[in-house]
């Protein structure tokens, strides 16, 4: 059973400029008394205030919401990545965010070796990536270019790659980033199909995108997220109707 | 999850533990990296083992000439501490970059924080390995192989490389992260550090003042794997120091884990 449990959850990201970040300026501000360098206290965001939200077993949620208002950083509280600066999180079951899945990609390995690598990563043993190498060069069709390295691959076909390999594994908490730019039609076809396979054996599935034609498609609730707070939580329809109304009077 | 001190200090544990029993990972990682430096070059990796056995026999001609040494007392004395060398400040100046070097991954899927650390250790043990050649080809030329003891003591020193390995990566990977300048900073004191240990001169030079060298830690971190490679055990200031600093490095690295485990995300 995958549970996502969050109770006035915030989360304030440090900005470092480079006279925070140095340790000279530390050590001279402290010895001049903090007269001459004033920069002492570092600037923060408040990226996300106060959240409560549960989720339980068949909840798929869509997240919306302008440019900056926390979408990936609760994508990022949710895989373990960040850990709130306040609050109670809870999440149980085994998680793969897919947040910017071309990150791991290692551009000097070949496809081979990347499927080995993010594997590893992702938590497979080496015989089960020995299985899965095949079923990936079947379903990529790369074929014998997963034999030479990535950086010879054209921007689709690196997401290909990157895309089946994270999508290999069956998470109970599945975490989407928008990704679908790249890929030729017939692979996000493929691709889509995969994907809701995914997604129907997932408990859980929160999906952070632009796009309200795929969050019809792949949720069943969705959160509309503003400067780090909850704007409206609901049924699809009802919240989509909403935000749209509200982007076209600040349009 | 409650942020109380004690689950933070749980949490810290608890990621130590799991980093290493993820060891498919960082093994795998660890060799990659090798791999990756070397890609389309014919030697690989030996390319270190040739570059550090020129150097020796620029070194080893010029100081032996130098210093009026022996060259057959001096050869084998330059070769196991420069390999043990090149061990320490590799460890060093990679242990900065260790979360840094993998901002992407960090901010990418949860992960426990030791692996990373784990897998600079494991890379530069790797490293090591083959550098040992040259010793060994030197000692064969110039002395005779170590015997069962020292041997042994070789075998435990590099285990407390290791250990100390970890937790060095931990703590610098931690302050190098959160400050930017430390990086350049600790390179070029691992630099001065080269010279004022006994690597390229032998302790015996400083006369009468011999025992300052005690007061070098890293003077018994090359001592540990020099003596057993040179068919001697090391002295018991050198195993008291190593392990004294052994588990005072790692009381510190927990305290500084505990209490900022939790930023790294942030900092990267």
């Amino acid at each position: 059973m995958a549970s996502i449990q969050l109770r006035d959850m915030h989360v304030d990201i440090p900005i470092y400029d480079t006279s925070a970040r140095s340790l000279k300026k530390r050590i001279l501000s402290a010895g001049t008394g903090g007269r001459i360098v004033r920069d002492h206290g570092v600037a923060t965001v408040h990226v996300i205030n106060g959240l409560s939200l549960v989720l339980k077993d068949g909840d798929r949620l869509g997240l919306i919401g302008p440019n900056g208002a926390g979408k990936t950083s609760l994508l990022r509280v949710l895989a373990g990545v960040y850990e709130p600066t306040a609050g109670w999180i809870n999440v149980e079951g085994s998680v793969i965010p897919l947040l910017d899945i071309n990150l791991g990609i290692d551009m000097e390995s070949t496809g081979y070796e990347n499927v080995l690598l993010r594997g590893a990563v992702l938590g497979l043993k080496r015989h089960e990536l020995k299985a899965l190498t095949e079923h990936i060069a079947e379903f990529t069709g790369l074929g014998n270019y997963l034999a030479v390295p990535v950086r010879t691959y054209s921007s689709g076909m690196v997401l290909r790659l990157a895309f089946t390999i994270s999508t290999s594994v069956t998470p109970e908490i599945l975490l989407l980033d928008e990704f679908f730019s790249v890929g030729d039609a017939e692979f996000l076809e493929k691709a889509e199909r995969r994907l809701n396979n995914l997604i129907s054996k997932a408990g859980i599935l929160v999906f952070a995108s632009h796009s309200q034609d795929l969050i019809r498609r792949l949720c069943n609730k969705v959160l509309w997220l503003e400067k780090g707070e909850i704007r409206a939580l609901g049924d699809v329809e009802p919240v989509l109707a909403e935000y749209t109304a509200h982007v076209a009077k600040q349009g | 999850m409650s942020f109380h001190t004690e689950a933070q200090l749980k949490l810290a544990l608890v990621d130590v533990r799991q980093g290493f029993a993820r060891h498919d990972l960082w093994l795998l990682l660890g060799w990659h990296d090798i791999r990756q430096k070397f890609r389309r070059s014919l030697l690989g990796p030996f390319w270190l083992t040739i570059s550090t056995a020129i150097m020796l026999v620029a070194l080893g001609f010029v100081y032996a000439t130098l210093f009026k040494m022996d060259l057959k007392q001096y050869f084998p004395f330059l070769a196991a501490g420069i390999v043990t060398w090149s061990l320490i400040s590799s460890l060093v100046i990679e242990g900065c970059q260790t979360f840094i070097g993998v901002e992407p991954m960090i901010k990418q899927i949860r992960l426990p924080f030791t692996v990373h650390a784990f897998r600079v250790v494991w890379r530069n043990m790797l490293v090591f390995l083959h550098n040992i050649v040259i010793v060994v080809v030197v000692v064969l030329i110039f002395a005779k192989l170590p015997g069962l003891i020292p041997l042994l003591c070789l075998v435990i020193g590099l285990a407390l490389f290791a250990l100390n390995g970890v937790w060095l990566c931990l703590l610098l990977g931690l302050i190098c992260t959160r400050y930017r300048d430390m990086p350049p900073m600790v390179a070029s004191l691992i630099q001065l550090v080269f010279f004022i240990t006994p690597i390229i001169w032998h302790p015996s030079l400083l006369a009468g003042r011999q025992r300052i060298i005690n007061f070098n830690p890293f003077y018994h971190y090359i001592e540990l794997l020099r003596a057993p490679m040179l068919d001697t055990v090391p002295t018991a200031v050198t195993w008291a120091a190593v392990l004294g600093i052994t588990v005072g490095g790692w009381l510190v690295t927990v305290i500084v884990f505990w209490r900022y485990r939790r930023r790294i995300a942030y900092w990267v």
